[in-house]
């Protein structure tokens, strides 16, 4: 049920963009029209949710003061946490150029409309984020894990096809005035959206 | 282009935050306070500077299939310095900035001037092409920062700037501002305000 209540949390409450602003680049720039807004948003929530788990593991097992006991319990006052970012960024950097290859030879479909925006992914915060926010938390195990990393790239996915619906009908049918248009009024858009969400702040199933 | 118009093009015509949009995630989430947002376009200066040097100076040799997995090598590499000199001599700031020092690895101003400037560009142009989009960054963080503290709290670096008399005659701070949604507001604000005087840079 805890797992439950937290995957509900991450998609609504703590959402990346609205409540942490975490991926902003690629959400300024991608968020024209809502077919590649879902392809991006679909990969974010992929990466999430693998790199998460594999990143949780590293830092239990290997990273966190004292995580060594498990091979001999000389090493119970090692604490590796300095090389946590090296390391995430690393796991990130390379499960992408894996997914990407697997996908390529796997799924040539998926790859044709997805295969554009892995390489974004690498250096989008929302991944590298989920991985640090991760490591301020305790979760208590990996499913927690797991859960956490999918409902952020839900939430990520909800917030960044709905500004580009938003995005799309505006370029159609509004008359901004020209300082603001494209980038400034998406900054706006996103606002008032953040806004919104805040109504569900205190959500608990 | 002269080493001059590299270093000052980033303040304003070709400022990283406003014009190319890079970096706005920390633009956003560390300006609720001035203090840190100083501190945060500080260490952007630094490590954006460094990286641009040695990647400038090792492009030659990196391999291009593998070159970004190694410019975010590089830059983690400064940022875990960075941190770690926060850590030790700045801890309150470092512990409001929380994630976000992390962070700097993969904010977008990193790899897109290692990307698009030090990868075909001596160490020295490229040592002042970090510094300026250092600094143009750190502008509009001062500036954000500015705005949102002194609306939101009526203080600027901790000190209270909105008199007393203000208070007793009805002054109420503006809890909006601290709220994360209009620090995006702000930040379309500057864009306004900077696209209206730069006729060129307004989108059809």
């Amino acid at each position: 049920m805890d797992n439950l209540n937290l995957f509900i949390r991450s998609i609504f409450i703590d959402n990346m963009i609205f409540a942490y602003f975490l991926g902003m680049c690629s959400f300024i720039a991608v968020s024209k029209n809502v077919k590649t807004a879902f392809g991006l948003g679909i990969a974010v929530t992929f990466m999430l949710t693998i790199t998460l788990p594999i990143n949780y593991l590293l830092e239990t097992y290997v990273l966190r003061g004292g995580a060594l006991t498990w091979i001999s319990p000389d090493f119970a006052d090692v604490d590796l946490s300095f090389l946590s970012l090296i390391v995430f960024i690393a796991v990130i950097a390379s499960m992408t150029q894996l997914v990407e290859m697997v996908v390529e030879k796997y799924a040539p479909a998926l790859y044709s409309s997805l295969g554009i925006f892995l390489p974004l992914i690498a250096v989008n915060c929302a991944i590298l984020g989920g991985s640090l926010f991760m490591q301020q938390r305790d979760f208590g195990s990996v499913w927690t894990a797991v859960c956490a990393g999918g409902g952020w790239g839900l939430g990520w996915l909800l917030a960044i096809t709905a500004v580009a619906a938003v995005r799309e009908r505006i370029a159609q049918y509004s008359n901004i005035p020209g300082p603001l248009r494209g980038v400034g009024i998406t900054f706006i858009i996103t606002a008032l959206m953040g806004i919104a969400f805040m109504s569900f702040l205190g959500i608990k199933i | 282009m002269s080493n001059k118009s590299v270093f000052f093009n980033p303040f304003s015509k070709n400022n990283p935050v406003i014009v190319q949009i890079l970096g706005i995630c920390s633009v956003l989430a560390v300006t609720v306070k001035l203090e840190p947002a100083i501190v945060m376009g500080l260490s952007v200066i630094a490590v954006l500077a460094f990286s641009n040097v040695i990647i400038s100076l090792i492009r030659n040799t990196i391999p291009t299939n593998i070159r970004i997995i190694v410019q975010l090598v590089v830059v983690a590499g400064l940022v875990v310095i960075v941190s770690q000199l926060l850590e030790a001599y700045a801890y309150d700031v470092s512990k409001q900035l929380s994630v976000f020092i992390g962070l700097i690895i993969t904010n977008c101003i990193l790899m897109g001037r290692l990307e698009a400037f030090a990868m075909a560009n001596k160490p020295w142009p490229s040592f002042l092409d970090g510094v300026g989009n250092g600094i143009g960054y750190a502008i509009i963080l001062i500036i954000v920062g500015f705005f949102r503290e002194l609306l939101g709290s009526g203080t600027l670096l901790g000190y209270q700037v909105v008199p007393d008399s203000f208070y007793a005659a009805g002054y109420v701070n503006n809890g909006l501002m601290i709220l994360p949604p209009m620090a995006l507001v702000t930040v379309a604000c500057i864009i306004w305000v900077h696209r209206s005087f730069n006729k060129d840079l307004q989108e059809k």
